[in-house]
C-alpha cells in the first residue's frame, strides 16, 4: 500500500476506542447480514482518525442499511428514502467542522435518490458516501432493485426482471465523484483501508460495498467474491502500481485496443507491459475502464482528486460579501431609496 | 374625470385636484411596462401619495409578439388618502399595442382615457390582437376618452440623429410615455432622470436617449395639449416616519433576514426556482453578506432536505417556492414535524391545480399547508396580508419556528410576492427578541424532554460534546427519543405534536377588528385579499351597513379570541380567492353557518365585488 493508505495514529490527547462509537441500541439486522462487518469496521476505524466523536455524524435515507446511524454513538439523522445527500449538504455546509458519513443503499441511492447522489458528488460536497450494494429491496422483503441482475427472478419480477441493471461505479465517476472506491463487506482489512483513506479524503466520496443480503439475495456477489475464488475473479487496484491479481499473482491487465486483456505469466518475472493505477490522473479514463471491467471485478480507489469543496466555496464567497460590504441591518432594510413623510 | 380641453390656455394649462387615480400600463412582455410602472411607482411615494401596485405579466418570457397571450400589465392607485388596493377599474391606460387594448379594455372604466400607441394599429398587429377591423376607428370605444399617440415615429424623431439603431429607438418608447404621464399627474421627473443615469452608467448613449425620450414626451404633452388640462393629487395623510417602496418578495427576504441577526443563527435557503417564489431566493442570494447561505438544489425535495439538515446543524433554516413546490416537499415536512426541527416553508401560492397558472395569483393552497401530509402532522401556518406584512410575518414565522420548534408555514401569494406599497421602515435596534432557551446539562439530558412553556425539546447543533444523539423519522420515545413502536406511546406523541403546536396560540395578539364589536355582518379574512376586503367593509360602513371585519394572520394554531368575536354577529362571510378553505376550517371548529365569498379567476379581489357580496348577504338574497 502506498503511505497514504497507512492508518495514521489519533491526533492529540483524544483518546477514543470503537467501543465509544457503539450507541446503547440494540443492532437490529437479520443474523449473518454483510451490514454487521461494515458497522465493526467503520466503529473499528473511527478511533484512528482523531476526530471526537461529537465533530462526526451519520446521516441515511431508507433501506436496511440506512438504520446505520441508530448504532453509531456519534451524532446522527435517519431521514427518509434517498434524501440523506441533501440532509447531509445542509449538515456539512452549516457546519463544515463536522465529519458527515452517508450510509445508503442500492435502492436509496440509486433508484428514490439518484438525483440527489449524483448532485452531492459534483458539488463536491465534504461527504462520505457509503453505498451498501446487495441488488435487493431488502425492508420491503425481496423486489429487484437498480443493480439487480437482468432476468433476475424476484418476488416483483417472477418472469426475471426486463430493467438494465445500472453501474454505481460509472455513475460516480460521470457525477465527478472526487473519490471513488469499491470493497467487500466480507474483507475486512481492506474495507477498513478503504474506508480510512476516504475518512481522510476531502470531498465528495462515494464508496460502491458489496454486501451479501443472506435472507433475499443470498450470495449477492459470491461469483466473484467467495473467499475461496475473489483473488483470481476480483482485482485490488493500488495507486502506481501494475495491475496484478490472481491467488499466485500471476494474472495481470494489459491493454488491448481500448479493451483490458488478461495475462497471465511468471510472478517473479511480470511482463513491462502490464496496466499502472493512477488514481491521481486528472482525466477520468483510466478509473471509468475499472468501473467497466467485469473480469476481474476491481475493487480499491479508482479515482483520488482534489477540487474545491462545496462548503469551502460558499464560506469563501460569504468572507468576500462581508469585506466588501460589511452586514448592517438597518442599512438593508432601508434599501436603495426612501423618503420621509413629516 | 371632468374634461376641461375646450378651454384654452396657451401657456399654462389647469390643474385639477382630484383624491386619487388609477392607471393601468400594458403592452408587450418585451415593451418595459414592468420597469415603466415601477419607475411611476417610485416618482409617486416620493410625490407622498399613498399607493399600491399590481403587476399582471404573462408566463411566457417572450410569448409571441403582438398577440394577448403576451400582454405584460402594471396597474397603479395612488391617492392623498389611504390606499389598500391597486384599484378596481383603471381611469387611465396605456396600451403600447391592439393586444394590450384588447386584453384589458374590459377593465377600463367607463369614461375613462385610453392612451394608444397608434403606430401599433396596423393590420398585422390587429390581426394578431383578433380584431377584425381597427378599434380606433370603428367606434367600439366610444364609452372611453380615446388619446391615440404616434409613440414610435414621435420618439423617433426625438431620437433623430443619435445614430441609435431601430430597435435602440424603438426601446425608448415606454419612457416617452412615461413623459406624457408624468406631465398628465404633474410629477417630477428627477427621480426617473436618475434612475436612468445609474442604470445606464456604462452608456451614456443610452443615458441620453432615455431622457430624451422621457423630456420629449413630457413636452409633447404639455405643448400638443392633447389631454387639454392636467390632475394633481396631493400627498396622503400617511404616519410620518421613514418609508420606502417594497414588493411582497423583498419584504419576505429581508423579514428572514432580520430574524436570522436576532436570532444570531446563520440563515440557510434552501430553494429551487420557480414562479412566484423566485425572487426571495434571488434576494437572499444578494445578502452574503450577513451569513445567508443559499442553495439552489437539484429539487424542491433537496431544497426541504438540505433545510433540514441546516436546522439540524443549528442554522435559522428556510425553504421556499409555490404551491406544486411543497406538494413535492410534504414527506420531508412531515420528518420535520417528526424530528421536531425549527424550519420556515415559504408558499407563494400561485393559481393551481397541478402547473395551473404560474404567474397569477390564488389562495388555495391553505388546506395543503394545514394538511397536506401523511399522518397527524400538524404544523404553525400564518400568512402576511400585505405586502409590507410579509416582513412581519416571516420574521414572526422565524420566531415561532424556532421557539417552538417546529416547521411553520409561511403563506404569502403572487398577488402580494409583486405588488408593492409604501412601507414604513421598521427600527433594526427594536424587534422582537428570540428567546434562548439554555442546554440542559449533560446529565439531565433527553432528547425529547420538553420545556414547559413551549413543548419544544431542546435544540442541540452536532459538534456539542456530550450532547450526540441521533434523530429520525420512525416514531419517537416520548422523553427519550429512541424508536419506538408502542402503540400507547404513538398516541402520546401524536397528542403531543399536536398540542405543542397549538401551544402557539399563547403568542397570537388580539385581533383587531375593524368596526363594531357587535352587529349584523362579520367577515374574515386572511392573506392577501386584506385590502380589498378592508376597501370593501370601510365603503359600507361609511354608507351605514352594520359590517364589521377581521383578518386573521395565524391560520394554525387560530387566533383564541375568533370565537368570542364571531358569537356578536349574525352573519359571518369569508371572501377567499378558492372555493372555500378557510370557510370549511371556521365551520368545522366552531359550527356556525358562515357563508363563503369565493373568486377563482387568478385574478385578486376588486373592492366592488366584496361589497357586492356582503350587501347579497345583509339583503338576505344568499
Amino acid at each position: 500500500m502506498p503511505d497514504e493508505m497507512e492508518i495514521l495514529p489519533a491526533a492529540g490527547p483524544i483518546v477514543q476506542t470503537a467501543k465509544d462509537f457503539k450507541s446503547d441500541q440494540m443492532v437490529r439486522w437479520c443474523p449473518g447480514c454483510g451490514d454487521f462487518a461494515i458497522l465493526a469496521t467503520v466503529q473499528k476505524i473511527m478511533p484512528t482518525l482523531g476526530i471526537p466523536r461529537e465533530k462526526i455524524a451519520f446521516v441515511s435515507g431508507i433501506g436496511c442499511s440506512s438504520r446505520f446511524p441508530y448504532y453509531m454513538n456519534t451524532y446522527g439523522f435517519h431521514s427518509i428514502h434517498g434524501r440523506a445527500p441533501t440532509v447531509a449538504t445542509g449538515l456539512k455546509c452549516a457546519n463544515p467542522d463536522m465529519q458527515v458519513w452517508v450510509v445508503t443503499g442500492d435502492g436509496d441511492g440509486l433508484s428514490i435518490g439518484g438525483n440527489h447522489l449524483i448532485h452531492a458528488l459534483r458539488r463536491n460536497v465534504d461527504l462520505k458516501i457509503l453505498l451498501f450494494n446487495n441488488r435487493i429491496y431488502g425492508l420491503t422483503k425481496g423486489q429487484y432493485s437498480p443493480t439487480s441482475e437482468i432476468g433476475k427472478k424476484t418476488k416483483s419480477s417472477p418472469m426475471g426482471t426486463i430493467d438494465m441493471p445500472l453501474n454505481p461505479m460509472a455513475l460516480a465517476l460521470a457525477s465527478e465523484a472526487s473519490f471513488v472506491a469499491r470493497a467487500v463487506d466480507t474483507d475486512l482489512p481492506f474495507l477498513g483501508e478503504v474506508l480510512t483513506r476516504a475518512a481522510h479524503h476531502k470531498g465528495s466520496v462515494f464508496i460502491e460495498i458489496f454486501q451479501n443480503c443472506i435472507v433475499f439475495n443470498d450470495g449477492a456477489f459470491e461469483d466473484v467474491a467467495a473467499k475461496e475464488i475473489r483473488e483470481d475473479k476480483m482485482m485490488k487496484v493500488y495507486h502506481g502500481k501494475p495491475m496484478i491479481f490472481g491467488a499466485k499473482k500471476d494474472k495481470g491487465i494489459v491493454l488491448n485496443g481500448l479493451e483490458p486483456e488478461v495475462v497471465t505469466f511468471d510472478p517473479a518475472n511480470p511482463p513491462k507491459n502490464l496496466l499502472i493505477h493512477d488514481e491521481k490522473a486528472p482525466s477520468a479514463t483510466l478509473a471509468n475502464f475499472l468501473a467497466h471491467m467485469a473480469e476481474p471485478v476491481p475493487q480499491g480507489i479508482f479515482r483520488s482528486v482534489e477540487r474545491p469543496m462545496l462548503h469551502e466555496m460558499m464560506d469563501a464567497q460569504i468572507d468576500q460579501a462581508k469585506k466588501d460590504k460589511p452586514a448592517n441591518l438597518q442599512k438593508l432594510l432601508n434599501g436603495p431609496e426612501t423618503w420621509t413623510v413629516a | 374625470m371632468s374634461d376641461t380641453s375646450t378651454q384654452p390656455k396657451p401657456n399654462t394649462l389647469p390643474i385639477e385636484e382630484i383624491e386619487s387615480a388609477v392607471i393601468r400600463f400594458a403592452g408587450d412582455s418585451g415593451d418595459g411596462i414592468q420597469l415603466t410602472g415601477m419607475q411611476f411607482t417610485t416618482t409617486t411615494a416620493f410625490a407622498g401619495n399613498d399607493l399600491s401596485t399590481f403587476p399582471d405579466y404573462p408566463a411566457e418570457i417572450r410569448a409571441p409578439v403582438g398577440t394577448t397571450a403576451g400582454v405584460s400589465g402594471f396597474q397603479i392607485q395612488f391617492s392623498s388618502r389611504q390606499v389598500l388596493t391597486p384599484g378596481d377599474a383603471p381611469d387611465v391606460f396605456v396600451a403600447m399595442n391592439p393586444a394590450a387594448l384588447k386584453a384589458n379594455i374590459h377593465d377600463v372604466k367607463k369614461g375613462g382615457m385610453i392612451l394608444v400607441n397608434k403606430d401599433t394599429f396596423n393590420a398585422g398587429n390587429l390581426k394578431k390582437a383578433g380584431y377584425e377591423v381597427n378599434p380606433l376607428e370603428d367606434g367600439s370605444l366610444s364609452e372611453f376618452r380615446v388619446i391615440p399617440v404616434e409613440l414610435g415615429r414621435l420618439t423617433r424623431n426625438a431620437l433623430d440623429g443619435m445614430g441609435l439603431t431601430a430597435t435602440e429607438t424603438e426601446r425608448c418608447k415606454n419612457f416617452f410615455a412615461l413623459g406624457m404621464m408624468y406631465w398628465l399627474y404633474d410629477r417630477p421627473m428627477s427621480a426617473t432622470l436618475k434612475w436612468i443615469e445609474t442604470k445606464f452608467k456604462k452608456n451614456p448613449k443610452y443615458v441620453e436617449a432615455n431622457h430624451k425620450a422621457l423630456h420629449a414626451g413630457n413636452a409633447y404633452a404639455e405643448t400638443a395639449e392633447i389631454f387639454g388640462h392636467h390632475f394633481r393629487v396631493n400627498k396622503a395623510p400617511i404616519k410620518p416616519g421613514l418609508y420606502r417602496n417594497i414588493t411582497g418578495n423583498e419584504a419576505t427576504a429581508l423579514g428572514f433576514i432580520a430574524a436570522s441577526v436576532a436570532a444570531g443563527r446563520p440563515l440557510w435557503y434552501g430553494s429551487y426556482p420557480i414562479t412566484p417564489a423566485s425572487d426571495v431566493l434571488h434576494e437572499l442570494s444578494k445578502n452574503k453578506n450577513f451569513g445567508v447561505k443559499t442553495f439552489q438544489a437539484e429539487d424542491e425535495i433537496a431544497a426541504i432536505g438540505s433545510a433540514i439538515g441546516a436546522a439540524f446543524a443549528g442554522h435559522l433554516a428556510l425553504t421556499g417556492t409555490s404551491g406544486p413546490g411543497v406538494a413535492l416537499k410534504a414527506e420531508a415536512i412531515g420528518l420535520a414535524v417528526m424530528t421536531e426541527l425549527p424550519l420556515v416553508i415559504l408558499n407563494v401560492q400561485r393559481g393551481g391545480p397541478s402547473t395551473g397558472l404560474p404567474t397569477k395569483t390564488e389562495q388555495a393552497d391553505l388546506f395543503q399547508a394545514l394538511y397536506g401530509r401523511n399522518g397527524e402532522c400538524p404544523a404553525i401556518v400564518v400568512a402576511a396580508a400585505t405586502p409590507g406584512d410579509c416582513f412581519t410575518m416571516a420574521y414572526e414565522a422565524s420566531r415561532l419556528a424556532v421557539k417552538y420548534m417546529t416547521p411553520v408555514f409561511l403563506l404569502t401569494d403572487g398577488y402580494l410576492a409583486n405588488g408593492s406599497e409604501p412601507w414604513l421602515i421598521p427600527d433594526a435596534s427594536k424587534l422582537a427578541p428570540f428567546d434562548k432557551v439554555a442546554l440542559p446539562p449533560v446529565g439531565d439530558f433527553k432528547l425529547y424532554k420538553r420545556d414547559p412553556e413551549t413543548m419544544a425539546r431542546p435544540w442541540v447543533a452536532p459538534g456539542t460534546p456530550g450532547y450526540e444523539h441521533r434523530l429520525g423519522g420512525i416514531e419517537k420515545q416520548d422523553v427519550t427519543g429512541n424508536i419506538s413502536y408502542d402503540p400507547d406511546n404513538h398516541e402520546r406523541m401524536v397528542r403531543l405534536r399536536a398540542a405543542k403546536v397549538n401551544k402557539a396560540a399563547q403568542d397570537i395578539p388580539p385581533l383587531e377588528v375593524l368596526g363594531a364589536k357587535k352587529g349584523k355582518v362579520l367577515v374574515i379574512g386572511w392573506g392577501g385579499t386584506y385590502g380589498a376586503i378592508t376597501a370593501g367593509v370601510q365603503n359600507l360602513q361609511k354608507a351605514g351597513k352594520s359590517v364589521s371585519s377581521v383578518h386573521l394572520r395565524n391560520l394554525n394554531p387560530l387566533p383564541p379570541d375568533l370565537g368570542d368575536i364571531m358569537a356578536n354577529f349574525d352573519h359571518v362571510v369569508v371572501p377567499e380567492l378558492n372555493m372555500g378553505q378557510l370557510l370549511k376550517v371556521i365551520r368545522a371548529k366552531y359550527l356556525v353557518p358562515a357563508t363563503g365569498l369565493n373568486k377563482i379567476k387568478g385574478q385578486p379581489f376588486k373592492v366592488t365585488e366584496i361589497e357586492a357580496g356582503i350587501d347579497a348577504i345583509l339583503k338576505g338574497d344568499k
